[in-house]
């Protein structure tokens, strides 16, 4: 993956494709520590203590379409070539946070990326599904919760063209003064 | 007479919202994005975001866009399935913004389908 947005888009699709109905990501930069922490987590039907350890294992999945299963394998090698680690806790029935921690300043580490396009991407393609989204540089934050915004609009579908606008200009005005913003 | 509460009027456009809907039927065509690790290695963000916004510029409440995983056709991600009522549903293959763009306009919009880039008919 070119970007660690779109490892983020995979690993949320996983909870949803296990019954979640409410996903919360956060993204923590913590620039002074060096440290870029990432966490998705999902109120999904979780992994059993016994298949836990096999979820990084490139060559099981427990889908029948093909025979490799790589999402998480695929961000746990991400993050180690950085100095980092990824770790997945699970309780079954009640859900399933996967962390994944980099070296901020690590040559390795590939940029965050279009985290508007990936929660665009997760907010219209499940509108049914209910996403947290809180990102933090330092020590300012940004916070989306789809729940206020389908409020704001009196119940109306994300995809309607005004909610859609509106969430899109949110996303990108929000970021865009985490980003540009100095301490 | 009872006063009408806020509460009122929002049960009222709620039940309009909801007859009106019955009405004017249910969604009768379907955009299926899919996005497994596969497709979203291989842009399936790009379309996906690409669709969004042609769909933000027409005014059009019987299409829905769902996002899948994996068909098992990994190859040939990004894959778009497009289903028109009444009509087999059309996977489109390899997909990138532009050809969204082009798919939206002539088979969505004008029941064009766009034999160059579809993978299978199902």
């Amino acid at each position: 993956m070119k970007e660690l947005s779109l490892h983020i888009l995979d690993v949320a699709e996983n909870g949803i494709n296990a019954g979640a109905d409410r996903v919360r990501i956060s993204v923590e930069e913590a620039r002074l520590d060096n440290r870029l922490k990432i966490r998705i987590n999902d109120n999904g039907r979780g992994i059993p203590a016994d298949l836990i350890q096999k979820v990084t294992d490139p060559f099981y999945t427990t889908r029948t379409t093909r025979r490799v299963g790589l999402g998480l394998s695929l961000l746990e090698s991400a993050a180690r070539q950085c100095n980092g680690s990824m770790h997945v806790e699970s309780v079954p029935g009640k859900g399933t946070t996967v962390t994944a921690v980099f070296a901020y300043d690590h040559i390795d580490r590939a940029p965050l990326g279009d985290m508007t396009g990936t929660l665009i991407s997760l907010i219209m393609g499940y509108p049914d599904v209910a996403f947290e989204y809180i990102h933090s540089v330092n020590s300012r934050r940004f916070e989306l919760n789809t729940v206020d915004i389908k409020n704001m609009f009196d119940g109306r579908p994300v995809s309607d063209p005004a909610v859609f606008r509106k969430l899109r200009t949110l996303l990108e005005q929000g970021l865009t003064r985490l980003k540009t913003n100095e301490d | 007479m009872a006063r009408l509460t806020i509460d009122d009027l929002k049960k009222i456009k709620e039940k309009t919202a909801k007859d009106t809907s019955l009405r004017h039927g249910k969604a009768s065509i379907k955009i299926t994005v899919h996005m497994g690790t596969c497709g979203i290695a291989a842009g399936a963000r790009d379309v996906m975001n690409s669709l969004m916004n042609e769909i933000a510029q027409v005014d059009r409440q019987d299409i829905r866009v769902v996002a899948s995983g994996c068909m098992g056709m990994c190859s040939s991600e990004p894959n778009v399935t497009i289903e028109v009522d009444g009509e087999e549903p059309i996977v489109y293959q390899l997909m990138d913004a532009n050809r969204m763009r082009q798919v939206f306009k002539r088979h969505v919009l004008l029941g064009e389908v766009q034999t160059d880039f579809a993978l299978a008919k199902m």
